[in-house]
């Protein structure tokens, strides 16, 4: 398919790493943000490919990883409900609450259904005047503007039985707690295209004045990824700190305008916690005042619900590029896809999965 | 979840005041909401996120993009050069 096997072509790869292997004199540290990316460096075994000392750190970017446990509660809590009809991507399913998953709450006969888009949850509400359907909106940027899109359909539509559970996280100030952590190794991000194709690039370059640090905006094709690393690397050796575009085809500098609007409109920023992380300030938005008749958190009353996080599972960690999967004892033993104990064991882009299911069992330990 | 996808769209309308499409994502096709991206019509290229298309893609800046892939390299030899 047009734009995807070009950008796998194994013949300009090996161009690309050359030339890495070329530039590189010493080792460094280079984060991917995205789960997405994590994806493709892991199946395609990137970090493999790549000199020895090119550390590629694994960044806290998959949506349903950072979800807080006690946001999965309260989704667990509304879903259960007789007259609601929860909808949500697949991935979320599976991640454990504190004592349950989505999962099971569908088996014992709560009305779960999984969506493509979050619209089709709309449709849902519209095709059911007597019942709640409920939304579970989750993601960072590059979900907001079609999470947004909900709330704005529903009042057009004037339906009074669609709300949405909103737990949208935002990718630069997750950035800017990774650089001021004290534990912090990261020389380098490739920053997530994707979130740029919505916000654009002006949030970025605060970030490389204040940490004097590289970010390449990247794609997710292989070739795209292994550009990006290039590109860090680049500049890591000749000693320059600047924000580049990798992806020009789908990233613009100004974002998408008309996107931003809509979640601009809807949403208004909050400080969040992400799941094995803590608290981040101002790195999520919450559904803006105007729009709370659709907020399910009000509407069922879930707000009051707290939660603890398992200390078996080392999530934190690995979000925050400390340790790899394979460093968590419970990795592939107690906690499997099948099994997981933990978010990131869940989603395909979270570390966890991705290092499981491309059996990479220890292989990239220390 | 979160991988936006590029696909081509076949055709656009409207339902309930928004844009829509059904883009082809090689050979499986689905329904698109078009809402923030005005610029995108029949035979485009767009990336799509959860139902939602982000952007047009650029075809000019992707040839680009490969081009420098391909010169990656090639300068180095010639200029008998170590990096770009
Ligand atoms: S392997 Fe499982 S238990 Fe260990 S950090 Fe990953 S998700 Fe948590």
């Amino acid at each position: 398919m047009k734009y995807l096997d070009e950008f796998a072509d194994p013949a300009l790869a090996r161009r690309l790493l050359d030339d890495i292997a070329a530039t590189v004199t010493r080792p460094w540290a280079v984060m991917e943000v995205c789960g997405g990316q994590t994806h493709t460096i892991i199946r395609n075994g990137i970090d493999q490919l790549l000199p020895d000392g090119v550390e590629l750190v694994h960044g806290p970017g998959c949506p349903v990883c950072v979800t807080p446990l006690e946001t999965i509660d309260r989704a667990l809590a509304i879903a259960a409900r007789p007259e609601v009809i929860f909808c949500s991507f697949g991935d979320m399913l599976r991640v454990p609450g504190s004592e349950d998953d989505l999962f099971r709450v569908k088996s014992r006969g709560g009305d779960v259904r999984v969506v493509y888009s979050p619209l089709d949850a709309v449709r849902l509400a519209q095709a059911n005047p007597d019942r709640q359907v409920v939304f579970f909106g989750i993601g960072f940027e590059t979900t907001a503007p079609a999470n947004a899109m909900t709330v704005v359909m529903a009042e057009r539509l004037g339906l009074a039985n669609f709300s949405l559970l909103v737990s949208q996280a935002l990718v630069p100030p997750a950035i800017g707690a990774i650089m001021d952590s004290p534990s912090c190794r990261v020389q380098g991000f490739l920053a997530a295209g994707h979130v740029c194709t919505v916000m654009g690039l002006a949030e970025y370059a605060p970030l490389v004045a204040r940490y004097r640090v590289p970010i390449v905006v990247t794609g997710f094709e292989p070739l795209d990824v292994l550009e990006g690393i290039r590109r860090v690397l680049h500049q890591l050796e000749a000693g320059t700190a600047e924000l580049d575009n990798a992806y020009p085809r789908a990233v613009r500098p100004e974002g998408n305008p008309a996107a931003q609007q809509v979640v601009r409109e809807v949403f208004e920023v909050t400080d969040r916690a992400w799941r094995g992380i803590g608290l981040i300030p101002a790195s999520g938005w919450r559904l803006a005042e105007r729009w709370a008749a659709y907020d399910a958190e009000r509407r069922f009353d879930v707000g009051g619900i707290t939660a603890a996080e398992s200390p078996l599972c080392r999530s934190g960690e690995v979000l925050q590029g400390l340790i790899k999967p394979p460093e968590c004892a419970a990795f592939g033993t107690a906690c499997t896809p099948r099994r997981p104990l933990g978010a990131p064991m869940v989603s395909g882009e979270g570390a966890c999965a991705a290092y499981f299911q491309f059996r990479r069992l220890g292989s990239a330990v220390g | 979840m979160c991988l936006g996808v590029p696909g081509q769209v076949e055709r656009v309308w409207e339902a309930d005041g928004t844009r829509m499409a059904t883009v082809d994502f090689g050979g499986v096709r689905k329904d698109v909401c078009l809402a923030c991206t005005p610029d995108v019509g029949v035979g485009d290229w767009t990336i799509v996120h959860v139902g939602f298309a982000l952007t047009k893609l650029d075809e000019a800046s992707a040839r680009e993009t490969l081009e420098l892939f391909r010169a990656v390299g090639l300068l180095d030899s010639e200029l008998g050069t170590g990096s770009v």
